[in-house]
Parts: structure tokens; sequence; C-alpha cells
């Protein structure tokens, strides 16, 4: 089956080359295969892939990545905006992503 | 709580590590076919710390887990040609991805398990093999600075393991990358069904009042009538959003969780058109397309936080867009509803 995609053109993720030293982490940690590396540094090459977990960003030593990451999670944003926190799928127990 | 799965004890470092045996028994089996129905989920865990597996010595390998009983299981019984330890982490009975997201499957955890069951003194090695879905949470280099252990993130599933090993610690990127199939997909089916039920509930309440008016007021032949066609409708509609939809997930047009939801409800409505409604009148027939879109799109916009390739901003948009549309379609469809009885 091919991968499944969401919405293009959304994702926060964003890669500093200047700062990437090529240590290749971002492609171990990524679970949709987003990263590649060439010429010692990390690209982004699937970028519509991307569900914003921050593994990647989490990860790089040297920071050269940063994405707004979150649960992307009707029922987790609906949460947080009832309680007035940030989103999470955090249900009482009752569901959990 | 069932604690079958310990099957005596091993000495390592002057400490008595329990040992696990690597099969899943009947209860472990009974207990997995509960918790993916929603019983007693929340308390399906296993206690946080160090466990030996198969004969580990201070050279075998430690593999770092979440402490819901679920997840342990499926990584002792893809360890039966294993020796090695299991590190529990606590995360309150939640599974290795969703922890590491909310924060307790993370980099402060994993370092004060290493402390607390003095793993270094443990094994003679630096080698934790943590798994992929665990880096939301843990930071590979600030656990080498806090522990002096390496962290190698293993493959996404634990069935991939022993190959994992085999291959001298690399994972390939089909073992590195995420899938939502089929079966994936149903399994989770049961839990979001149940997680909606007073929505249905109320939603069923709600139009089975409704089918008693008339022109006259409450009309009792009314209720005989159309309340249990009204129910059906409900619930079919609420199945189209939360069973159909991710069933069908790849098939149905559309990236939006909400379109490919109204999609099923239509499908849904459709079949209503030759059974259930294909006595009702225009207004009634029209005022069920509106209320089945709209309750199948919103029951399906709730999937995106059981699939595994949807993002916050992607959701956010998604929200922004569909929800303006899901309301006006349920306020709609409840006008027609009223309207459609009370010319009747």
């Amino acid at each position: 089956m091919k991968d499944l995609v969401y919405l293009p053109d959304v994702v926060t993720l964003a890669l500093d080359e200047n700062k990437c030293t090529g240590c290749g982490l971002c492609i171990k940690v990524c679970p949709h295969n987003v990263f590649e590396l060439s010429d010692r540094k990390a690209h982004i090459v699937r970028r519509d892939f991307c569900m914003e977990c921050g593994a990647c960003a989490l990860n790089c030593a040297c920071k050269a990545i940063t994405v707004n990451s979150g649960v992307g999670c009707a029922a987790g944003i609906i949460n947080g905006i009832l309680k007035g926190t940030e989103p999470s799928c955090d249900c009482s127990g009752s569901k959990c992503c | 709580m069932n604690t079958s799965y310990i099957t005596g004890s091993t000495e390592a470092a002057g400490k008595l590590i329990p040992e696990v045996s690597a099969k899943i028994g009947f209860k472990d089996f009974l207990g997995a076919v509960m918790v993916r129905w929603g019983f007693n989920r929340s308390r399906y865990r296993v206690s946080p710390g160090l466990y030996a597996i198969g004969v580990p010595g201070p050279d075998s390998d430690v593999f770092v887990t979440a402490n819901y009983k679920l997840t342990f299981d499926n990584l002792r019984k893809n360890l039966q040609n294993t020796d090695g330890w299991i590190l529990v982490l606590d995360t309150k009975g939640v599974n290795v991805w969703c922890a590491a997201g909310k924060g307790t499957f993370s980099t402060a955890e994993l370092v004060s398990k290493i402390q607390s069951v003095s793993l270094e003194k443990v094994v003679n090695h630096r080698r934790l093999i943590v798994p992929q879905l665990g880096a939301t949470g843990v930071a590979a280099h600030k656990v080498r600075e806090e522990t002096g252990f390496n962290v190698h993130f293993g493959p996404v599933r634990a069935s991939d393991i022993e190959k994992f090993i085999s291959n001298g610690y690399r994972a390939d990127s089909d073992m590195r990358k995420v899938k939502f199939g089929f079966r994936d997909r149903i399994k989770l089916i049961p839990n979001d069904f149940l997680y909606g039920k007073y929505y249905l509930l109320g939603a069923m309440a709600v139009l089975y009042l409704l089918s008693g008016l008339s022109m006259n007021g409450i009309s009792f032949t009314n209720f005989t009538k159309t309340g249990g066609p009204a129910i059906l409708n409900a619930f079919l509609a609420y199945c189209a959003g939360i069973v159909f939809t991710p069933l069908f997930l790849p098939y149905l047009p559309g990236r939006y969780f909400s379109l490919k939801g109204f999609f099923s409800g239509m499908i849904v409505f459709v079949a209503l058109l030759f059974t259930s409604l294909s006595h009702e009148t225009f207004v009634t027939g029209l005022s069920w397309l509106f209320i089945t879109g709209a309750m199948a799109s919103f029951t399906a916009m709730n999937f995106t936080g059981s699939s595994t390739y949807t993002s916050l901003s992607g959701v956010k948009k998604e929200m922004k867009i569909f929800i303006p549309l899901q309301i006006s379609f349920a306020v709609l469809g409840l006008i027609l509803q009223i309207t459609g009885k009370l010319i009747n």
C-alpha cells in the first residue's frame, strides 16, 4: 500500500543546513522518512509526510531543526480549547491516541 | 494484578531482578482483548524497573520500554531468542509513542531509571536500545551526557528487534517507518467507538424526541413509527465516521478526515434512502442527509488522533475549515427535521 499523506504545505518543520553536522540522527528517528543525507548534510525531502512529532528536533544536538510539535488529534485540540491548555491527548484514560 | 509473566528471579549487582517469560499466556491474551475494548485500560500496567528475559549477563542488551502492559507483552514476546534486560519506564500505563509525546517517556525518566536500578553495575557495556518512537521524548545526546549510556534507537516495531540486532544495531528504512495498515486501523476501532458513546446516546435521544413531533404537538404514533428508525440512522451515521472511515481510510476521497467521513456518511445515507427513509417525505429525507453528513464528518475528524500521520498544524487547519461546516450541517439538519414533522 502506498504511504498515507495528510495535507500539503502545512507543517512547521524547518532545517538550517548551515548548523547541520550531518550526524544523521534525524533520519534514524523520523517515522515517515522525511530526511535524507547527502553531501554530509541532512535535507528535507518529503516535507508533507512530516507529522510534527518533534523527534528530530529533540535529538538534533546542534539545534539545526525546529518544528512546532504536538498531537495531531482533533479531540486533543478540542480538549485543549475547553480546558484552556495546550492540545493534549490526555483524555483521562478513556481514550488516548 | 496479573503477574503470571514473572517466572522467577535472578541476581545482578547485588539485587534480585524479576525474570519474565517470552510467552504470552491466556491471561495476557484476554487482558489484551479487554483493553482493546476499553476495560481497565488506564490500569493495565506493569511495575516500572528492571527485568530479565532469557538468561542475561553483563554483556546482554538493555531494552527500554513503557509500563503499559500491552507494550511490555509485545516486547517480551518478540525477545524469544534473546537474553536481555528490560528497563521499564514509568509512563503511567501509556504506550511508548503516546507517552513520549506526553513527556512521561522522557530523557529525565530514562536517566532516573538508569540511576535507580544502578544499570552501570548490572551491565559492563554502555548501550541502550530505545524504541524509535520513544525519540519524541528521549534526547540521545542528553542521556549520554548525564549517564554515559549511548542510546541506540531501535526499530519502530518490536517484531524487528532481533533482526535489528543481527544487522549490527542497524535498522533499514522499512524498520524505521510507521505504517497504518488495515490491521493496525481495525484494532483501534473499539476504543474509538466507545470514546464518543455519550455523544452518540445524546444524539440518539434528541433525534428520538424529535421523531415524536407532529403538527398537532407530540404524537405517540410518530414515536412508534419513526422513533426506531431515527435511532438506527443516528447509530449508522456515527458508525460511518468511526468504523467505516478508519476501515476504508486509504480509499475514501480527499485528504481531510472530515471529508472522508462525510463521504462515508453519504454512503450510509444512500443505503438509508432504500431502507428506513424510503417512506419519508422529501424534507425529512433531506434533513437526514445533513445530519448524517455532519455526524460522520465530525466523528471521522476525531480519528486524526488515532492515525499515525496527521500533524498538529494540519489538524488545526482541518478543524478551522470543517467545524463551521459540521455545525451548519447539524443545525440545518435539525431545522429541516423539525420542519418536516410540522408540515407533515
